[in-house]
């Protein structure tokens, strides 16, 4: 053979044909037009030869089983692509049908992860054999990236696990499942402890059942648990869209709801036509925008993130090996966990061994939970809380090679914390705050080694929130930056880069979100219409209620700082219509947030109970005769826009960043894609979204006039 | 050009309303044979009438499957002996089923285009339960995503919870539908209407209303477990409610089996025909249908349409309400009365004045041709003129119907 195709096969002298996924000059195999032409002539030629056979095995000669969608070619799909897009999803089902109707058995050996085609390969099959290792995940994650498993994976899914099992534990969160998980939802059927076994139980299966053949083409076959025309099924049938909105929130997440039509949809007719019906509904999420937006976040942006496109080049990847922490407190707390997880020593320091020893109680509780959950095993729980020292003295920082600082947001405090410190401590440790407010050249100008001292900004809870913004401060070397960089990645999180500048990028744009909700609250806006719009714009947590937790005294001092620093420059400070809102709330009505126990909510024993009544008695705000959807535009809009400025001042180098430090970081809702490609993908592209903001701008101020660079392109792309 | 005819009502007769399950007395009588009671009745009331001059059979079901399903208004004609020249329709405007088959028979009678027309519907709840026929807005994801589909229940407790209606209120409302019923069941005012259902041998299977609760108590209504809290949490309705009404917190459920409509089983049949016709019978019309009209609402919150319904039919006749003396509006929960009455301005003496489906029950595809008939008697008895039958639709329609009393 001339060239190399991406699946070949061969047939051993016991008749069993071992069919090979191996995309020539690729780590991976996925569902491109290679795979697509070399499987059909695979199928036609196990299908001549069907006589001879005795059966097949799917396997993979890649690390992974197969990865997936051809995503470089989906993500270019347009609404004139449909009837292409419609015809290889049916072309790539044809192809599998042709498989699983050999009249042979059919075993996938799944060497390695299959996730979306991949697992849809192995769906097609009679048996699926996973294997039992470290790291290998089995699922249909498409949802994640706004599609739907096109290849088969609903239609088979649900006639093989009942419409509600597919699709709550496959189908609409996209769960990647580890091989004892995916054995017992039953997407997997048997485990291998290494590949060569997996052929080897292969080989065994096929032995021991000639006659194979798919459930669902067996005589007397039902889908498992009905379908819309069995009473059982029927009764409860009108709760699933229901609730899949109430999960939603109300945001505009296609995917879902195709997934959810599509796996009802399928059990009502036969194999073959719900693979049409299937590829209609997978065929509308590839060419719409939504797609394109989660695609471009969770795939190329993550990817080029962990690839390391923020890291300074020429630096040796670099971890710690014993971290200092100072503070104990939520964050503290939460980043000796981290760190401790990561299998570095940590040495946990607060003012008194009680307050230290309180920090370390919260790791006690996420073990004994992951332990009590089976995340854990008591064994490892126990190392990693043994690898946590909590102290009170200085002294016993000795030998740490990273400090990261978490004590309160005092300029004073966090630079004598820091000289305390940095007496004992390697003297080439690296040096890491955590705020979220502080400019980071003015704390490291006090300290000796500015070069060493960068900001690590954490988020809350620190074990669950994915992101960690990295701030470079004015003297920050790139040996530092990239050093951070490895921590982060280190400890699983993902990072980003950002220059040290006011609130940095995370806290200086939710600030806006924030503003612009309370605004609405002083134009007399419903404050419940208020959290309604924000989370069916897609935010994890409604604009009031974020605002709640964060406590109502942190914008209030943020602003006074930064309006200190305007005036400081000769200029005047433009109040914000938020700001009397907050101010009349503290000040009037003692009403300061959650940790207060009151604001825009009421609440009991820390509870959240209902909205403050006050809202609509002394601010009037009980209009809901409202475009619930520009309510919406004009928070997403504020972000975009302060975002672009971020850009644009340099305090973010990367669109990349911006658009995962958003969803990660500040809950900008993942549909957009991220605070930038909202811009990007809203309609008309940004020509589109620079004439909608024109039109916010008046209405509702200058805060939403978009910077002139935003401006320009927009007059570039028409 | 001809004069377009009015269309007259002859005769509004209908059943008892059995309980609708299968402890009611109505469980052992199929549907078919509810309806050929009363088409039997009509011809003993009237042994003059030509049955050739009846051109069509038009019956109300709303889940129109099994016992129900196939056309049961021409098997019915059928084994009721009609001649073989009368056609027979099934309809389903969902609630307003038994309404819209009346309405459609004034509008063939007027149209010029039928001498008499037997209009009404027919459900046996007890049988053919509610909702067993799907459909696409509730079983298809697609369809109810995109539309907020909730089930009416959700609906109901929105309105009260939109309009400050306490469980309270509505238990209040429910009890005064209930002393209204007992009190024209005592004074016989439905005497003329019910026909009893019997079985082949003549003998009595229900002779009344076996829903009515004629004793019930404040206390005792306010003790039920409110119907709709549970799918709206669990089933995610008040979600999809509240994203659509985003300025309420949340949905305050007041709505129990005590003050919404009862699940009953009955038929109904309105005679309908031209003047001509009922003189060739020798027959006197009791009333006139005036105008009919169809409306709608949002059809998440569903029920309120009444009232829209109600106006237009008022404006086709050139009325206004304060010329209306009764209205018989279906109680199918006390919320949708509470609105329908703020909403157009009237009082409650006026509505619902003998009772409704919270008392009776609500057989749906024959409820409205119940109600027509509920209000011609009334207004007979009362010697008034005018009076509006009208009911809330699912899908947010309403329908409403204006009739004038004649004799």
């Amino acid at each position: 053979m001339s060239e190399q195709k991406a699946v070949r096969w061969e047939k051993g002298e016991d008749g069993i044909v071992v069919v090979t996924l191996d995309d020539p000059g690729r780590s991976a195999n996925t569902m491109n037009d290679r795979y697509v032409e070399a499987m059909g002539e695979c199928v036609d030629a196990l299908v001549a030869d069907r006589e001879n056979l005795t059966g097949v095995i799917i396997t993979s000669a890649k690390k992974t089983f197969f990865a997936g969608g051809d995503l470089d070619t989906l993500s270019k799909a347009t609404p004139a692509d449909a009837p292409a897009v419609m015809e290889k999803s049916m072309t790539v089902k044809k192809q599998l049908r042709k498989l699983e109707t050999l009249g042979k058995p059919v075993v996938a050996a799944m060497t390695g992860t299959a996730l979306g085609g991949g697992l849809e390969i192995g769906l097609a099959c009679h048996h699926r054999i996973g294997l039992d290792a470290k790291g290998v995940v089995y699922g249909l994650p498409e949802v994640t990236l706004g599609l739907l498993p096109g290849g088969g994976g609903v239609v088979r899914t649900v006639r093989m696990l009942g419409i509600a099992n597919a699709v709550m534990n496959v189908l609409v969160q996209g769960q990647r499942h580890k091989p004892a998980k995916a054995l017992e939802i039953g997407i997997i059927d048997e485990l291998a402890a290494t590949p060569e076994e997996a052929l080897q139980k292969a080989r065994a299966w096929i032995a021991a059942n000639p006659e194979a053949k798919q459930p669902w083409e067996q005589p007397g076959y039902r889908i498992p648990g009905g379908t819309p025309s069995s009473p059982k099924l029927a009764s409860i049938l009108p709760a699933f869209p229901a609730n899949l909105r109430k999960q939603l929130k109300g945001a505009p997440m296609p995917a879902p709801r195709n997934i959810l039509a599509a796996a009802v949809e399928s059990t009502q007719v036969d194999v073959d036509t719900a693979f049409r019906i299937e590829a209609r509904y997978f065929t509308e999420l590839a060419i719409g925008q939504t797609a394109k937006n989660m695609t471009k976040a969770f795939f190329y942006d993550l990817q080029a993130i962990n690839g390391g496109k923020s890291r300074p080049d020429g630096h040796e990847k670099w971890q710690p090996t014993k971290v200092a922490v100072l503070g104990a407190g939520m964050m503290g707390a939460g980043i000796a966990y981290v760190c401790a997880l990561a299998g570095w020593q940590v040495v946990l320091k607060d003012v008194s061994l009680e307050a230290a020893e309180k920090g370390k109680g919260y790791s006690e509780s996420l073990v004994a939970k992951g332990v009590k959950r089976g995340r854990t095993t008591l064994e490892k729980g126990e190392a990693l809380l043994q690898r946590i020292t909590p102290t009170a003295d200085y002294n016993d920082l000795a030998g740490c090679d990273m400090i990261i600082e978490a004590v309160f947001e005092s300029m004073q405090l966090k630079q004598e914390v820091f000289r305390e410190a940095m007496k004992v401590v390697e003297p080439d440790a690296l040096l890491c705050s955590n705020t979220s407010t502080l400019p980071i050249s003015e704390l490291a100008a006090g300290l000796d080694r500015q070069g060493d001292f960068i900001g690590l900004h954490f988020f809350s809870p620190v074990d669950k929130m994915p992101l960690v913004e990295i701030i470079r401060g004015e003297r920050t070397s790139d040996a530092s930056v990239a050093k951070a960089f490895d921590v982060t990645l280190g400890i699983k999180k993902t990072p980003i880069v950002v220059d040290d500048s006011r609130g940095f990028f995370t806290s200086r744009v939710i600030g806006t979100f924030l503003n612009e909700g309370v605004a609405m609250i002083a134009e007399g806006i419903d404050p419940q219409t208020i959290e309604q719009a924000s989370a069916q714009a897609g935010y994890p947590a409604p604009v009031l209620q974020l605002m709640d937790e964060l406590t109502l005294t942190l914008p209030q001092k943020i602003r006074n700082e930064s309006k200190a620093a305007v005036e400081a420059a000769g200029g005047t400070w433009q109040p914000h219509p938020a700001e009397a809102v907050i101010d009349r709330l503290v000040a009037e009505f003692d009403r300061k947030g959650k940790s207060t126990g009151a604001g825009f909510y009421e609440y009991a024993d820390g509870k959240r109970t209902r909205l403050w009544p006050g809202l609509r008695t002394e601010f009037g705000a009980t209009n809901h005769d409202v475009d619930l959807h520009e309510l919406s535009e004009r928070m997403l809009f504020v972000e975009a826009i302060e975002t672009q400025k971020c850009l644009d001042e340099g305090v973010l180098t990367t669109d990349a960043d911006a658009n995962i430090g958003s969803i990660f970081g500040i809950g900008f809702p993942a549909w957009t894609g991220g605070v930038v490609q909202y811009v990007e993908g809203y309609p008309g592209g940004v020509a589109g979204f620079v004439a909608r903001a024109d039109e916010l701008a008046r209405r509702h101020g200058p805060r939403f006039e978009v910077p002139e660079s935003l401006r320009a392109r927009a007059k570039a792309a028409a | 050009m001809a004069e377009m005819p009015e269309a007259y009502v002859y005769d509004a007769i209908r059943t008892p309303r059995g309980r609708g399950k299968a402890s009611g007395s109505l469980y052992e009588t199929k549907p078919v044979s509810l309806v050929v009671g009363l088409i039997h009745e009509l011809r003993a009331r009237y042994p003059e009438l030509d049955p050739t001059a009846i051109d069509d059979v038009v019956l109300g079901v709303v889940s129109p499957i099994g016992d129900q399903g196939g056309d049961i208004a021409k098997t019915a004609a059928i084994l009721a002996g009609l001649p073989e020249t009368t056609a027979g329709v099934q309809l389903n405007r969902f609630c307003a089923s038994g309404l819209e088959a009346v309405n459609s028979a004034a509008h063939q009678v007027r149209a010029g285009m039928a001498d008499f027309v037997l209009a009404g519907g027919v459900e046996s709840m007890s049988r053919v339960p509610m909702g067993s026929d799907g459909g696409a807005w509730a079983m298809d994801p697609e369809t109810s995503y995109e539309t907020g589909f909730v089930p009416q229940g959700i609906g109901a407790d929105l309105i009260a919870t939109l309009e400050g209606w306490s469980r309270d209120d509505v238990d209040a409302y429910a009890l005064e539908s209930q002393t209204r019923a007992a009190k024209a069941w005592a004074n016989g005012y439905f005497a003329r209407s019910v026909v009893p259902v019997t079985d082949r041998n003549g003998l009595t299977v229900l002779d009344r209303d076996e829903h009515v609760r004629a004793g019930t108590t404040l206390e005792a209504l306010g003790g039920l477990q409110p119907s709709f809290e549970m799918i709206g949490d669990q089933g995610g309705f008040d979600a999809v409610a509240l994203q659509r009404y985003h300025w309420v917190e949340k949905i305050n459920h007041v709505h129990t089996a005590g003050n919404s409509s009862g699940i009953v089983d009955g038929a109904a049949l309105v005679l309908v025909g031209t003047e001509a016709a009922g003189k060739a019978a020798g027959l006197t019309p009791r009333a006139r249908i005036v105008s009919t009209a169809l409306s709608g609402a949002d059809p998440t919150i569903m029920l309120t349409g009444p009232a829209p319904a109600t106006r237009k039919a008022l404006a086709r006749a050139g009325m206004t309400a304060d010329q209306i003396d009764l209205f018989e509006m279906n109680e199918a929960f006390a919320a949708v009365v509470l609105r329908f009455m703020k909403d157009m301005g009237v009082p409650h003496e006026k509505v619902n004045v003998n009772g409704g489906a919270i008392a009776m029950g609500h057989p749906l595809g024959a409820t409205g041709a119940m109600i027509l008939g509920t209000l011609i008697d009334e207004l007979e008895r009362r010697d008034q003129r005018f009076g509006v039958a009208t009911l809330c639709v699912g899908g947010g329609m309403g329908i409403a119907t204006v009739v004038e009393r004649l004799s």
